[in-house]
């Protein structure tokens, strides 16, 4: 489990250009330009440092909507999110049907989801039956935020996951906000973690900040579920550190200096500073890194507005699958 | 040609598809050593394990939740909701995952599976046993949904049903389970899902309906073939999407048309029929559409006077077929 | 050849009705859709205008009887046409207890009664028409005249007739009401005119094909009637038709009847009134001959308007007229003073059967043509029974008609409808001897018009001055 340099460079590098991406969302947005953003910022380390720990494209990935750096690691690109946020022709995950941050990509193994939030967590645990029933040594990884470990979605999909023993790693980003309800308003647990000593599978709690951190306790929840040991429940705790989405105005709920002090365990900091401290990273690499950063998303944003809204002929279609054309 | 029961027919409809295909497997309460609370799957977990007929936690949410996960990883799943009274746990799953999966992703996810549940009163369950939920499914583009009222396609329209790329909600008319026997072959032959079918030639007015109504219509049909009344009785079969030509090829041909089901009157099926007969087949019309059904009360109620006051029965049928034909 | 005369169903639930009046009696002439009897049912009170013209061979059902939907009331025929004496007895339609399962099976679609479901029309309703129904037999109805009112046009006949060209005023309808059918105008186009289906298709009374083919029956006199008509399938005679029994105690016990909410209120308004008023009745007489020849005259007109013209339109607009005349008939009681009413809301008793009944309110009447009395009138009624209804509607009311008439009363005291004033009595239509001008004796149709009032506010004389007003409308309304 030990990384190479590259890739913990790597690692890095795919945090930043998820927060570039993000952070030019939120101009777009501001400029009127787009009509909605929801934000992954502050949690990029987690999705990171878990998707690092899949095999991608082969292991399963049923995401949730703050997801953009996890995307991004399983070969979301900028253009395709530029798309999703433009509801532009050719938009990849949904044909433009679904707001963006909607993710879904077949050829990375990752599944579709909707607005209502744990809904996806069942589909997981199907997943992992499927994979068991197949006796394949695949796993898949299902992320959720914190509020979400309040519905019955989510528990039904854990309890199945732990009856079955089944290759499935629940991990919450406790982002200690569920738009404006805070995390001791959710549950009267410490920590998401803690919710599974009730259901028969592993709670294990990690620094959602450190990518590395994040890296090693899912690469080890995968090795458990390949070995057929079952599920892993992790929280992977962190701050979110804009308002829920474009429409919210987290001022209203929370104060600057909380947000101000977050700021100090901003998972990009932190990441920067256990590379530089390692000697994998200096201030002429991540000048490199922000350039090609700057690059790929501008030309992201100049390819969507570039390209054309989609054909309202296509809109009635395909809602069954004898209808999909594909190719 | 064997005579069995619809049950039977049930039976070995998943019988054959579990041998057919691997990738066939039964979820749902109850369905393993027990073979069902109907007895609709036993002897399949002798036949077949339980790893392939799976009791399932008493949580219909994630028998339908896993049973979407599974699917999208490729499995063909059978999923059993005990009484279709206890399907809307699982309602966010069918309508806002399973119906809209393929939609919401361009077609890149399609959700192949079967939610059998057995429906409709007239067996003494009360409120919560009795329940016609078709009108909820049938309103969702995405689904399909499919009756069958009578052993022959009970077996055929259930292996279409296992075989189709699409969610298919298949509700079974219980009452009607060892009631409603009939010739069926043995070995594998299917019912398309869509077309309806003429179940009787008439003249003089056309009836609609499907399930264990259509069964009761069949008998007040031919009652009324004694007074004089040339009854047509259209099978609809699949709800949804419903077939418009034979229901618009019937009533232009008789100029009468009757819908019958048992679930309350308003917002029911048979508006839908009754819709597309005034907007398609207006001028054929000798007669104003009519519909006999349930009452607007929230269910069958138990005892038995009340629930013969709710149900439809060959009698009430017969004196709607009366009022129609006299008009 | 024959015509019967049948109780039709005038409605999903009605099931039977009672001959209140016989227009016409035996061997009197009648023409076509001319009135021939007056029946009341569980829904409505209405004349049965005559499926035919000709002689009345037989009536078969008295006034005042019950008798099942579909049983036949009389025989129409040609003059001096002898009836088969088997025809001539009275034959239920169908056995009573049969036609009761068919109601009581049809009642899980009945709207809840007073409740507030508006997504729950009953859904084979009918509206409430006096339309004589025929559903005894789907070929047997009244013959097609030259100039009637076709009724209710389907969609798919209007596309034939305009497809196919065809006058539907010849066509013969054999749906309800008459209404011309689907299979009706197929037939027409298929046979032509002249093989319409004769109105009683018993066998005997189609000729046939040469004179040595003609049924025995008809030749030798002997009956054997084969006719569709459930009432003929019985060729022997049967027991006479009974009147359908109020509920009796059973074996000598007492039996309770639970009261239903309509029936206590009408005890509680009944006593309160006669608590509150000093009740006194007078009693004219009104000559209804200028009004029943207006009737006559006008009804198919109003009918194309889709108003049916009834008799108590008349007698609400006398009494607005009168009113307008005798404002202080318009009032109530209060112990500073009578108060008298600016507007005149005539509000009319409508029979709901056994249930009781129910006294909606025509606001402004005395701003009402006929035509908008009648319309107003069928409404009110049509949605009373219906049990449709606004609260609104059955308030507010400054004078109150009743029609006891129409169940075969000849004059009523009336109980005055609080807080109004008083209230007029209509009875039944009656033709009777009259000495007329030139001490003359007449028939003529006559009737008896009752005013109850409250003493406290009228006297006789005043009394007497308003019902003579409302006698002398009548008596002398405009052709």
């Amino acid at each position: 489990m030990k990384l190479s340099n590259d890739i913990q460079v790597e690692m890095y590098w795919m945090m930043l250009l998820s927060r570039r991406l993000d952070e030019r969302a939120w101009v777009l947005h501001r400029q009127g330009k787009i009509a909605f953003h929801i934000s992954g910022i502050g949690q990029e380390a987690a999705q990171v440092g878990a998707a690092f720990a899949l095999r991608r494209g082969e292991d399963w990935v049923t995401p949730y909507y703050r997801d953009l750096a996890l995307m991004l690691c399983l070969g979301y690109t900028p253009r395709d999110f530029l798309l999703a946020l433009s509801g532009k022709q050719g938009e990849p995950t949904s044909g433009a049907r679904q707001m963006p941050s909607h993710w879904s990509m077949r050829k990375a193994n990752a599944v579709s989801h909707s607005a209502p939030v744990a809904t996806q967590c069942p589909h997981a645990a199907g997943i992992g039956l499927a994979i068991k029933m197949r006796k394949e040594d695949k796993v898949v990884l299902t992320t959720l935020g914190e509020g979400s470990t309040s519905q019955g979605e989510w528990y039904e999909a854990v309890n199945w996951a732990a009856i079955h023993h089944l290759p499935v790693i629940f991990m919450v980003e406790n982002n200690e906000y569920a738009i404006s309800v805070p995390a001791d308003k959710q549950m009267a647990v410490a920590s998401s973690a803690d919710k599974a000593c009730g259901m028969g599978l592993r709670g294990i709690s990690v620094d959602g900040t450190d990518v590395f951190s994040v890296y090693r306790t899912v690469a080890e929840a995968v090795a458990d579920a390949r070995a057929g040991k079952g599920p892993t429940l992790i929280e992977a705790r962190m701050y979110r550190l804009t308002p829920h989405s474009s429409d919210d105005d987290d001022r209203t709920y929370r104060s600057r200096e909380e947000v101000e002090e977050a700021k100090k365990k901003d998972p990009l900091t932190v990441g920067r500073r256990i590379l530089e401290e390692a000697g994998l990273l200096n201030q002429a690499k991540i000048d490199e890194m922000e350039m090609r950063a700057k690059e790929m998303v501008d030309d992201a944003v100049k390819f969507a507005e570039q390209a054309p809204y989609p054909d309202v002929a296509d809109a009635m279609f395909p809602v069954y699958a004898e209808e999909v054309r594909r190719g | 040609m064997a005579e069995i029961t619809m049950i039977d027919a049930i039976r070995q409809a998943m019988d054959d598809e579990l041998a057919r295909d691997e990738n066939v497997f039964i979820v749902g309460e109850d369905v393993g050593k027990r073979g069902g609370v109907f007895r609709a799957t036993v002897g399949l977990f002798d036949k077949y394990g339980g790893e392939r007929v799976i009791d399932s936690p008493l949580a219909e949410l994630s028998i339908v939740g896993v049973g979407i996960g599974a699917a999208l990883y490729g499995m063909r799943p059978i999923c059993e909701i005990q009484f279709a009274d206890f399907i809307y746990p699982a309602f966010n799953q069918i309508v806002s995952e399973a119906a809209k999966m393929c939609y919401r992703s361009n077609g890149e996810w399609t959700v192949p599976m079967v939610i059998r549940a057995p429906y409709g009163g007239g067996i003494g369950g009360g409120l919560y046993h009795s329940q016609s939920v078709e009108a909820l499914f049938a309103h969702i583009p995405g689904l399909k949904v499919v009756i069958p009222s009578n052993p022959y396609d009970a077996k055929g329209l259930l292996k279409s049903a296992v075989r189709d790329p699409n969610p298919v909600i298949y509700l079974e008319p219980k009452k009607g389970y060892r009631l409603i026997r009939g010739e069926v072959p043995e070995g594998d032959y299917t019912v398309p899902i869509g077309p309806a079918q003429v179940t009787r030639q008439g003249s003089d007015l056309t009836v609609y309906a499907y399930g264990m109504m259509h069964y009761y219509t069949l008998q007040a049909a031919e009652k009324l073939a004694g007074e004089g009344v040339d009854v047509e009785v259209v099978d609809l079969r699949t709800l949804y999407p419903v077939d418009r030509q034979t229901v618009l090829e019937s009533v232009s041909k008789t100029g009468k048309a009757l819908i019958v089901h048992e679930d309350n009157l308003t917002g029911g099926y048979g508006g839908e029929i009754a819709a597309i007969i005034a907007e398609e087949a207006f001028t054929y019309l000798d007669a104003p559409v009519r519909r006999l059904c349930g009452p607007d009360v929230p269910a069958v109620p138990f005892s038995h006077p009340l629930q013969d006051w709710f149900m439809p029965n060959p009698d009430k049928i017969a004196q709607a077929m009366r009022d129609l034909a006299a008009y | 050849m024959a015509t019967k005369v049948i109780m039709p169903q005038l409605g999903e639930s009605v099931v039977e009705g009672t001959v209140t009046t016989w227009l016409k009696k035996e061997g009197e002439t009648i023409a076509e859709f001319e009135s021939l009897l007056e029946i009341n049912t569980d829904k409505v009170d209405t004349e049965i205008p005559s499926p035919a013209g000709g002689t009345i061979l037989k009536i078969i059902v008295p006034e005042g009887q019950t008798v099942t939907a579909g049983t036949i009331l009389a025989w129409i025929g040609e003059p001096g046409e002898v009836l088969p004496a088997s025809l001539a007895e009275p034959v239920e339609a169908r056995p009573a207890d049969t036609l009761r399962q068919a109601q009581d099976i049809a009642l899980p679609q009945a709207r809840p009664q007073g409740a507030l479901r508006a997504g729950t029309e009953p859904p084979l309703a009918e509206p409430v028409e006096a339309r004589p129904v025929d559903t005894s037999t789907s070929s047997a109805t009244a013959p097609v005249a030259a100039a009637r009112d076709l009724g209710f046009i389907s969609p798919v006949v209007a596309r034939l007739a305009a497809d196919k060209k065809v006058d539907l005023t010849r066509v013969k309808g054999t749906g309800q009401g008459g209404r011309i059918t689907k299979k009706d105008v197929l037939d027409y186009l298929e046979k032509g005119e002249k093989a319409e289906p004769a109105a009683v298709a018993a066998p005997w009374e189609t000729p046939g094909e040469g004179d040595l083919f003609r049924p025995t029956e008809l030749q030798f006199g002997t009956e054997k009637p084969q006719a569709e008509a459930p009432g003929l399938r019985q060729a022997q005679p049967t027991a006479p038709v009974q009147p359908v029994a109020p509920v009796q105690p059973a074996k000598g016990g007492e039996q309770l009847i639970p009261h239903t909410t309509m029936r206590k209120r009408i005890a509680e308004h009944m006593v309160n009134s006669k608590h509150t008023s000093p009740h006194v009745t007078t009693v004219m007489e009104s000559d209804f001959k200028r009004v029943a020849a207006h009737y006559a005259k006008n009804k198919d007109a109003f009918a194309r308007d889709g108003v049916k013209l009834t008799y108590t339109a008349y007698f609400a607009a006398a009494t607005a007229a009168a009113l307008r005349a005798f404002p202080l008939v318009n009032s109530s009681w209060s112990d500073e003073g009578v108060i008298i009413h600016p507007q005149v809301n005539l509000a009319i008793a409508v029979s709901l059967g056994a249930e009781g009944l129910i006294v909606p309110v025509i606001p402004n009447a005395d701003g009402l043509s006929l035509l908008g009395l009648a319309r107003a009138i069928n409404d009110i009624a049509t949605r009373a029974r219906a049990h449709r209804l606004n609260p609104d509607e059955v308030r507010g009311g400054t004078f109150s008609i009743t029609n006891h008439g129409t169940s075969g009363s000849l004059f009523a005291t009336p109980v005055i409808n609080q807080p109004q004033c008083a209230i007029l009595g209509v009875g039944a239509v009656q033709k009777r001897a009259v000495v007329v001008e030139g001490d003359a004796i007449a028939v003529r149709p006559m009737v008896y018009l009752s005013l109850t009032f409250d003493h406290r506010i009228l006297d006789g004389a005043s009394a007497d001055g308003f019902l003579a007003k409302v006698v002398e409308v009548l008596n002398n309304w405009p052709d």
